[in-house]
């Protein structure tokens, strides 16, 4: 199959909408499962792994969730269109590396990923744009309950489903949301809002989950604990705990714009000088850039840009899908000129940040910064 | 990503370090890892991924024999060495170490959550010939032989097999 055939556009991934999309970028609900009979994929052989993948694959491709989805072995996807997935959150860095005997399931509307043998023989993913943990659950749940009754899972009554790692085990979930939190990270207090949600035995990591770095101000928070509580007990932690961080981040935004207004918009009107004129530009650079221009939107300090434009091309300028965008093998260097060449094109028909005078929205600034 | 130190040679050891609520992230190449006394290879990976002394847990459990997995082959120095298990058989096989390291990493030891539907209905069925049963041996206990016989048709009407029971 070719994966560019069933690729959503950025464009149409960036405009879709869901409750809090100001803060929260998706919401992510992923299951580990594996089958009884077969050695975890880090341990098996390979003739096993591709003895297991050809056993679950079936079985998922012809669940109904999945009609008419995309579905391929790892090996037949180029180094790029696995880039590609990793960049859309659909597939994880490890997964990436991965080669014969694993596989991918993805559903038309990218809402539903699928890995075979990863680190477990199966890790199903519902991804959704915003708050909606509880409907990632239900639509990650229910894709579970029909797959169980084609294979056989491991499963013990009193550990649950067995996972290749012991941090997995019993629910084998991980419920997470992707959080864009620049009025935190300018009011330096994302590291004790990071230290008080770990305390709450939940994790934060960066763009690309374990191991990375928040670019562009984008933190995934997640749960780490998954025995010895129901699903619904972890979902309810997480609404809690992202209910009380997007408060922190609007009154951060709110004070920021109060009582630092000169700060904050030389930080976003610098950023859209850079991105609206550079000849160069890094993909980093690019990512923690467009993050201050997505918390000017927020601030109504570009009329006539709407967030979507930010997100689309956020997702647009990471290094694979520019490269998808051009038939010759760039260098890093190409790809750089040929970034900024995007963004000065796609920005030329934004204006400039304005800043509106004391009382209207974002206003204040001629309140000076004491 | 270049080595910070000689800012040659790519960096392949990254070290995170939280002092006073200040992150501080180091990128080193392997030689110059060495030299400051970085040692990756002095943690094991379990170590690293499931917390100091996992490794150690699952070993000293065994009493210091080398157990290895009856199904897939796995021992616990391969534990050490990945911070995963074999197989799903392994976690009876390693059953003993397991139970303390369970404990310092999640809510509970025992799942509360999500059970296959086969399974539940398996699970259900037993419950419910189990608090039969008991009301039966009660009924025979207390001579209300009517009611023996009622709750008799009713386990025999589910389909399970009939236990044994003398009345006494």
């Amino acid at each position: 199959m070719k994966l560019d055939d069933y690729l959503v556009a950025p464009g149409e991934i960036a405009r879709r909408k869901g409750p809090h999309d100001r803060i929260v970028m998706s919401s992510r609900v992923r299951l580990a499962r594996n089958i009884r009979d077969g050695a975890f994929p880090g341990w098996a052989k390979k003739p096993e792994r591709v003895r297991i993948l050809e056993t679950i694959l079936p079985a998922v491709e012809a669940l109904p969730e999945l009609k008419g989805a995309f579905s391929e072995s790892m090996d037949n996807l180029s180094t790029l269109d696995r880039q590609i997935l990793v960049e859309r959150h659909l597939i994880s860095r490890e997964h990436q590396a991965r080669s014969a005997g694993s596989g991918v399931v993805l559903n038309r509307d990218e809402t539903l990923s699928i890995m075979i043998n990863e680190e477990d023989h199966l890790r199903m993913q519902a991804l959704r744009p915003g708050l909606q943990l509880r409907q990632a659950w239900t639509a990650i749940d229910e894709l579970d309950s029909h797959l169980e009754k084609q294979l056989t899972y491991a499963f013990d009554s009193n550990l649950g489903y067995l996972t290749a790692c012991p941090t997995n085990l019993g629910t084998g979930i991980r419920v997470s949301a992707m959080l864009h939190l620049p009025g935190l990270v300018l009011a330096e207090q994302i590291n004790a809002i990071i230290q008080s949600v770990n305390k709450l035995g939940l994790a934060v990591r960066g763009l690309y989950g374990e191991g990375t770095e928040a670019l562009g101000n984008v933190f995934q928070v997640s749960n780490q604990m998954t025995l010895g509580e129901s699903e619904a007990t972890i979902l309810e932690r997480m609404e809690k705990v992202l209910a009380q961080i997007i408060e922190h981040e609007e009154n951060a935004r709110g004070t920021l714009v109060e009582k630092k207004a000169k700060m904050v918009y030389n930080h976003i009107g610098r950023a859209y000088g850079i991105l609206a004129n550079a000849h160069s530009i890094s993909s980093k650079e690019t990512m923690n850039l467009l993050s201050l221009m997505r918390l000017g939107v927020d601030l109504s300090l570009f009329p006539d840009a709407e967030r979507a434009l930010v997100d689309e091309l956020f997702l647009l300028t990471q290094p694979a899908h520019l490269q998808k965008q051009h038939s010759d093998k760039l260098s890093a260097e190409e790809r750089d000129l040929l970034r900024a060449d995007m963004l000065r094109e796609r920005l030329a028909k934004v204006a400039r940040p304005t800043v509106r005078s004391k009382g209207t929205n974002g206003g204040g600034l001629d309140k000076a910064d004491k | 990503m270049l080595c910070c130190v000689c800012k040659e040679k790519p960096a392949t050891v990254h070290l995170t370090e939280i002092k006073n609520d200040k992150m501080q992230k180091v990128d080193l190449c392997e030689a110059c890892a060495k030299a400051k006394g970085v040692n990756e290879s002095s943690f094991a990976l379990a170590d690293l991924l499931l917390g100091l002394g996992a490794s150690q847990e699952i070993e000293q459990s065994s009493g210091g024999v080398e157990v290895k997995c009856p199904k897939c082959g796995f021992s616990h120095a391969d534990f050490k060495k990945a911070g995963r298990l074999g197989c799903p058989e392994c976690y009876a096989t390693f059953a003993d170490g397991l139970e303390s390291l369970l404990k310092t990493m999640h809510k509970g030891t025992r799942h509360a959550g999500k059970v296959p539907e086969a399974l539940r209905s398996q699970r259900d069925f037993a419950d419910r010939m189990k608090t039969l049963q008991k009301k039966l041996e009660k009924a025979i206990e207390d001579e209300n032989f009517e009611q023996a016989a009622i709750l008799r048709d009713e386990m025999k009407k589910l389909g399970g097999k009939l236990p044994s029971t003398t009345a006494k």
